[in-house]
């Protein structure tokens, strides 16, 4: 078999093969320059663009803000980090427990329900709001008073929230013969969720989880209606004092670089699991 | 003219070699069975005829024209046949009805009220009626092979490609799978179909191919295959499964 070696035939369809990858490859270039190149000269031949340009596209001004902005954005990446984390877990807890069928845990299961249903009904800023100025009058002893603490526990509160049920509607999506496989080998319920469900409802919404995910990274900037002095902020604040409004794009950009890697990770993530996982995947 | 013909057919997935020049004739009415153990290249034969994998060597012809070539339009030559797989694959978002009306109508342009009609001649040819409106998932394995079959041949395809349909079912529920190919091919259609079931590639087949190791071994009518195979392979096989 090792003398096996391509036919004149074979080689001739290998390079139609390329020469199509090649059409396929320059119909896409073609395509994004033209739309860009429409959209950029659509944008700077419109009436108001100099009066854009010049509030949104400063380069003074960019250059000015950028190491305020650079500053500030760790606090948002920080904030996001462990929002995140503590968001995974609560999220798959409360996503088990409603899924669960234990008669000791209908307690948990009801608060679970009615957690789901009155976090997502209001609004985060408002969550915001309501922790990062309420907790601190308390006035209880040992309770921290910091508004980024707040904010941030406002943030794990509305989005395990969300969370729970993304990760929810994937276990259901779960097939029920999985369910009957795992049982029919012995494991519990608990232990079915564990190591059958959970691995492959987690996989199945790792593309909503990003949604969810790249969304908490921009309401970050809802901590600065608590005086978090984070990106947003700082934005506003050196926008306010000199009437230009280019660290808004400015900002912009960071949170766009920011969520791109994300993007991309979990991409690859998803076309790794497909490789292995399915046969003739097409 | 022969319907398919294959001609130094290769398929390798990295070093691992699936298939190794096979070649193979296919007439009108022809009905060809593939046989040979689990791994000698019966599926990955009949997916490469489908243009589910690229080959990478040889020849596809299919009504006289290459189909090999990388700048046929696939869609058209998959419209012209049909595939069921082991697995059913049913959509079980569908009912059977929708899974059998699907294609007619997005793909040939019928009708909806054409492609239920039809759709529900053949179902209850097949004694499907009273299942129609249900899903998949609600029928017993048989029934739903029986449905991946009718949902086949309501393209009216050229060619029917079948890849172990029986092999998940248990003895019982195979033969009224297979009673519907037997009609089928009493019928006149032409299919390959890859099986385990040697009484029934003996009674049906006019042609039988056994594949060992992504090579045809050895081909003939079942009289010769069956009774005085050449190959000491071949015998070695038949040994075992009959």
């Amino acid at each position: 078999m090792s003398q096996w070696s391509p036919s004149r035939h074979e080689l001739d369809r290998r390079r139609v093969r390329s020469r199509l990858r090649a059409r396929s490859a320059a119909i896409a270039t073609l395509m994004t320059v033209v739309v860009f190149a429409l959209v950029v000269v659509g944008l700077t031949s419109s009436p108001g663009w100099p009066r854009v340009h010049e509030a949104f596209f400063n380069g003074f001004h960019a250059r000015a803000v950028l190491p305020d902005i650079w500053g500030a954005i760790w606090l948002n990446v920080k904030m996001f980090l462990i929002a995140e984390a503590f968001i995974l877990v609560i999220a798959m807890l409360i996503a088990m427990a409603r899924v669960s069928r234990s008669p000791w845990l209908t307690p948990v299961r009801l608060v679970a329900v009615v957690y789901t249903d009155v976090i997502r009904g209001i609004p985060t800023i408002l969550l915001v709001l309501l922790l990062g100025f309420g907790m601190p009058s308390l006035g209880l002893q040992g309770l921290p008073i910091s508004a980024f603490f707040w904010a941030t526990v406002a943030l794990i509160v509305s989005y395990s929230a969300y969370v729970a049920e993304v990760f929810r509607a994937g276990m259901e999506s779960v097939h029920p013969s999985q369910w009957a496989s795992a049982i029919a080998l012995g494991l519990s319920r608990g232990q079915t969720l564990r190591h059958v469900v959970v691995p492959q409802a987690v996989r199945r919404v790792v593309p909503p989880l990003l949604n969810d995910f790249v969304s908490l990274q921009k309401d970050t900037a809802l901590a600065s209606v608590v005086g978090v002095f984070e990106a947003v902020f700082v934005a506003r604040d050196y926008g306010n004092y000199n009437f230009n409004y280019t660290p808004y794009v400015v900002v912009s950009c960071f949170f766009i670089a920011m969520t791109i890697p994300l993007a991309r990770l979990t991409d690859w993530l998803a076309a790794r699991a497909r490789r292995r996982e399915f046969a003739g995947a097409l | 003219m022969s319907l398919l013909s294959l001609s130094g057919v290769r398929k390798a997935y990295g070093d691992k070699v699936v298939l190794d020049d096979v070649s193979l004739t296919i007439d009108h009415h022809d009905v060809v069975c593939l046989i040979g153990s689990s791994g000698s290249g019966k599926s990955t034969l009949l997916r490469c005829i489908d243009l589910l994998e690229d080959i990478d060597d040889g020849v596809i012809s299919f009504e006289g024209e290459e189909i090999s070539d990388p700048r046929v339009d696939a869609r058209r030559v998959r419209s012209r046949i049909g595939m069921v797989f082991q697995a059913y694959n049913l959509f079980p978002h569908l009912t059977v009805l929708e899974n059998c009306t699907l294609a007619p109508r997005k793909v040939h342009g019928v009708s909806r009220a054409e492609a239920a009609e039809r759709a529900m001649s053949l179902l209850s040819r097949f004694g499907l009626a009273d299942q129609a409106a249900k899903h998949p998932d609600r029928l017993s394995g048989g029934q739903q092979q029986r449905a991946a079959l009718v949902r086949a041949l309501c393209n009216e395809p050229t060619l029917l490609l079948l890849d172990e349909i029986t092999a998940a079912l248990d003895p019982e529920l195979v033969g009224e799978v297979l009673e519907i190919v037997r009609a089928e091919a009493a019928a006149g259609t032409t299919m390959i179909l890859a099986t385990h079931e040697m009484d029934f590639a003996r009674d049906v087949a006019t042609h039988v191919c056994f594949l060992d190791q992504g090579r045809i071994l050895e081909q003939g009518p079942p009289s010769e295959i069956f009774t005085s195979p050449r190959e000491e392979r071949t015998r070695q096989f038949l040994r075992r499964v009959l």
